[in-house]
């Protein structure tokens, strides 16, 4: 049983149909990027995954469990998946200890008297040990990032989604967060991105998704695709971005 | 320059300290049930079902667009003929309880709209319950936001409840009015009140900004 | 007691020509005030902002009731002589206008950014003209919501000029009421003229304010 089954999804807004049958398998330990134009559904993938959207037909499942908005334990679920979004999310209102910590917390996983210890293991993780009594409007958007996927550290999750987490970042500062996932991958994260890092998709990944118009337009091994792409579509969109 | 004199009202101290008390008895009924209205309505018109969403708009714009002083007279003078019979404190409490609600409401909402979506779903994403994202998430941001808007509204109240001296509910204005009928030192009188209106006014802004100085420290872009 | 009649409903109507009389005084009066005061407030120069935030303070924190009393009985004692109601009262609602449109206003031209004053003081016009041509128009836009805002609650509020006597349209319903007693009546209807005046209004001023949000 793969750890994340993906089965003929549809999803539409309204009569906009924005993944037209998409089917994946995502095996534990895999590191899989999702790559496509603009629109063609990478983020509402994502956001499926994670039970964010409902989803019109087909079926997700995540460990064995049919995901859903209304499936019974939706917490449990989310808890277990982390996701990092592209403009960050930190809570302004609270330092990146208590960022991290919250949820934690909150669901019981750790004791309060723990939380402090927890918080400066996942930021040693992500080197930023310093900034954990910092407000998220202190720090620069590397560091935010980095934060941000500390505070998805934090809840030991099964599997992460990262969503263009680098695409708001100033170009010098998108090496540090592409280090810390280079790292988490080392260790055997499960782990699905949408990204434009090509030379993350190519050299960290271990399953290249290309999607166009709402479908799985081709998937294979990150090497094989980038050297001898099957269709024009995914020919043109690498040209297109090297 | 005329002559003032201000010994006269000396003798009504008691009075005023009676005045001022019942004012501040007012203000915080008022916002107290006008804050727990502002709740509920901010809550159902985001999200309650359609007539009930019709129904709080419609409440919302008749007390917005009519005076209060006419609010109070319908509730004092009109409300007694359908067998709801208020001594004059009651109907001013009910009158700009339900004034500060429609404020309360339209505030409220505003606070909780002015959090992005992308904060929530962040919060949902955790893993942590409804009312856990609403406490944590949503309302701290939500409550700054508002927080220059709730606390002015509030002063308008403190100073709106002097229209309740207009059904002659015993509050400050009205004893002014009282001790004017006995000592004629009209002028006096007022100018005195205004004062101790101001020195009411200045004190809750002074402790209302050193609260949000201490509840609100984190930094914000802006 | 007598049955409520169509003189009745006339002698409610007309009165609101006092209402408008206020409300004209009041802008026409408080205006320019505000605008001095919204001025001096977000100036550099330092005895003028005081004078005017204290000022702002003050009137802000009095009840309307207050000034008018305040005035009313004040002219008298202030001249040395009587006035009629109408000048104490227009005075009494030429301040507090003065001080909300000005507190207004300032936070218009607060709200534009210090770059628009210095590329206009690089037209090299004056500083009267880098605020007429440059800031007042997009303070102006800024303000204009929360303008119509406080012309709606100065409508409400000229009821309370009743207190000294003055025949408004809310005083005009006390009369009829005291005439005829029918208080649901009377004032069911002085509440629908307010409402029909105010409605749209407030209703103007939601769409400026959405429209404003829409376009940053
Ligand atoms: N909540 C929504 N309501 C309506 N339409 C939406 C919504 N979310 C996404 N869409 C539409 O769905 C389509 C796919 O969006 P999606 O965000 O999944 O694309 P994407 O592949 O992530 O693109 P990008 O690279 O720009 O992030 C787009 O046309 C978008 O406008
Ligand atoms: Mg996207």
């Amino acid at each position: 049983m793969a750890l994340v089954e993906i089965s003929d999804v549809h999803k539409s807004f309204g009569a906009l149909e924005v993944l037209k049958g998409v089917s994946l398998d995502i095996e534990k330990g895999e590191i899989v990027t999702i790559i496509g134009k603009s629109g063609s559904g990478k983020s509402t993938l994502l956001r499926c995954i994670n039970a964010l959207e409902t989803i019109n037909q087909g079926e997700i499942r995540f460990e064995g469990q049919p995901v859903s908005t209304t499936m019974p334990n939706l917490r449990t679920m989310r808890q277990k998946v982390g996701i990092v979004f592209q403009a960050f999310n930190l809570f302004a209102h609270m330092t990146i200890e208590r960022n991290i910590t919250l949820a934690p917390v909150l669901t019981g996983k750790v004791a309060k008297s723990e939380a402090r210890p927890l918080a400066l293991d996942v930021l040693e993780r992500v080197g930023l040990a310093d900034k954990i009594d910092a407000y998220p409007e202190q720090l620069s958007g590397g560091q935010q990032q980095r934060a941000a996927i500390a505070r998805c550290l934090a809840m030991a999750p099964h599997l992460m989604l990262f969503d263009e987490v680098t695409s708001a970042l100033d170009p010098e500062l998108v090496g540090e967060v592409l280090r810390v996932m280079e790292e988490m991958a080392r260790q055997g994260m499960t782990m699905v991105l949408v990204t434009h890092e090509m030379n993350f998709a190519r050299n960290v990944a271990t399953k290249l998704i290309f999607m166009h118009q709402g479908r799985v337009w081709e998937q294979g091994n990150p090497g094989e695709l980038f050297d001898n792409p099957q269709t024009p579509e995914l020919k043109s969109f690498i040209g297109a971005a090297a | 320059m005329p002559d003032l004199n201000f010994r006269p009202i000396w003798r009504y101290q008691d009075q005023l300290v009676e005045g001022v008390l019942t004012t501040l008895l007012l203000t915080a009924v008022a916002t107290i049930a006008g804050l727990v209205i502002g709740i509920a309505g901010a809550v159902l018109i985001r999200s309650g079902p359609k007539p009930v969403r019709w129904l709080l708009r419609i409440y919302i714009e008749i007390i917005r667009n009519t005076p209060v002083l006419v609010q109070i007279f319908i509730i004092y003078f009109v409300l007694p003929s359908f067998g709801l019979k208020m001594t004059p404190i009651q109907a001013a409490c009910v009158a700009l309880s339900i004034y500060f609600g429609a404020y309360a409401i339209e505030i409220i909402r505003s606070g909780l709209d002015s959090i992005p979506k992308s904060q929530i779903e962040a919060g949902m994403c955790l893993g942590i319950t409804r009312m856990q994202v609403l406490r944590h998430v949503i309302l701290p941001p939500a409550l700054r936001n508002i927080y220059p808007s709730v606390t002015s509204q509030f002063v308008l109240l403190l100073l709106g409840t002097s229209i309740a001296s207009q059904v002659s509910a015993d509050e400050l204005f009205h004893v002014a009015g009282f001790i004017d009928s006995r000592t004629y030192r009209s002028f006096e009188v007022y100018t005195l009140i205004c004062l101790i209106y101001f020195g009411l006014v200045i004190s809750f802004k002074l402790a209302f900004a050193a609260l949000g100085r201490l509840a609100f420290r984190w930094p914000v872009r802006r | 007691m007598r049955s409520f009649t169509v003189s009745d409903f006339l002698t409610i109507v007309t009165a609101l020509k006092w209402t408008f009389l206020l409300v004209g005084i009041a802008l026409a009066c408080g205006g320019p005030l505000a605008l001095l005061l919204a001025l001096m407030r977000s100036g550099t120069a330092r005895l003028p902002r005081w004078l005017a935030t204290g000022f702002l303070e003050l009137v802000q924190g009095m009840p309307l009731l207050g000034l008018l009393m305040f005035f009313y009985f004040g002219m008298p004692v202030f001249l040395g002589i009587n006035v009629p109601a109408i000048v104490a009262v227009g005075i009494a609602y030429t301040v507090y206008t003065a001080a909300f449109l000005g507190e207004i206003w300032r936070g218009g031209i607060q709200a534009i950014k210090h770059t628009q004053w210095e590329a206009a003081a690089c037209l090299g016009i004056t500083r009267w003209q880098q605020f007429r041509y440059v800031i007042a128009p997009q303070a102006f836009r800024i303000a204009l919501p929360a303008t119509v805002g406080f012309l709606v609650q100065l409508i409400k509020n000229t009821s309370l000029a009743s207190v000294v006597g003055f025949v408004e349209l809310a005083r005009a319903g006390q009369i009829v009421n005291a005439g005829t007693f029918r208080p649901l009546l009377v004032y069911s209807i002085v509440a629908a003229i307010y409402f029909v005046i105010c409605f749209p209004l407030t209703t103007w001023s939601r769409t400026l304010e959405a429209r404003f949000n829409g376009a940053r």
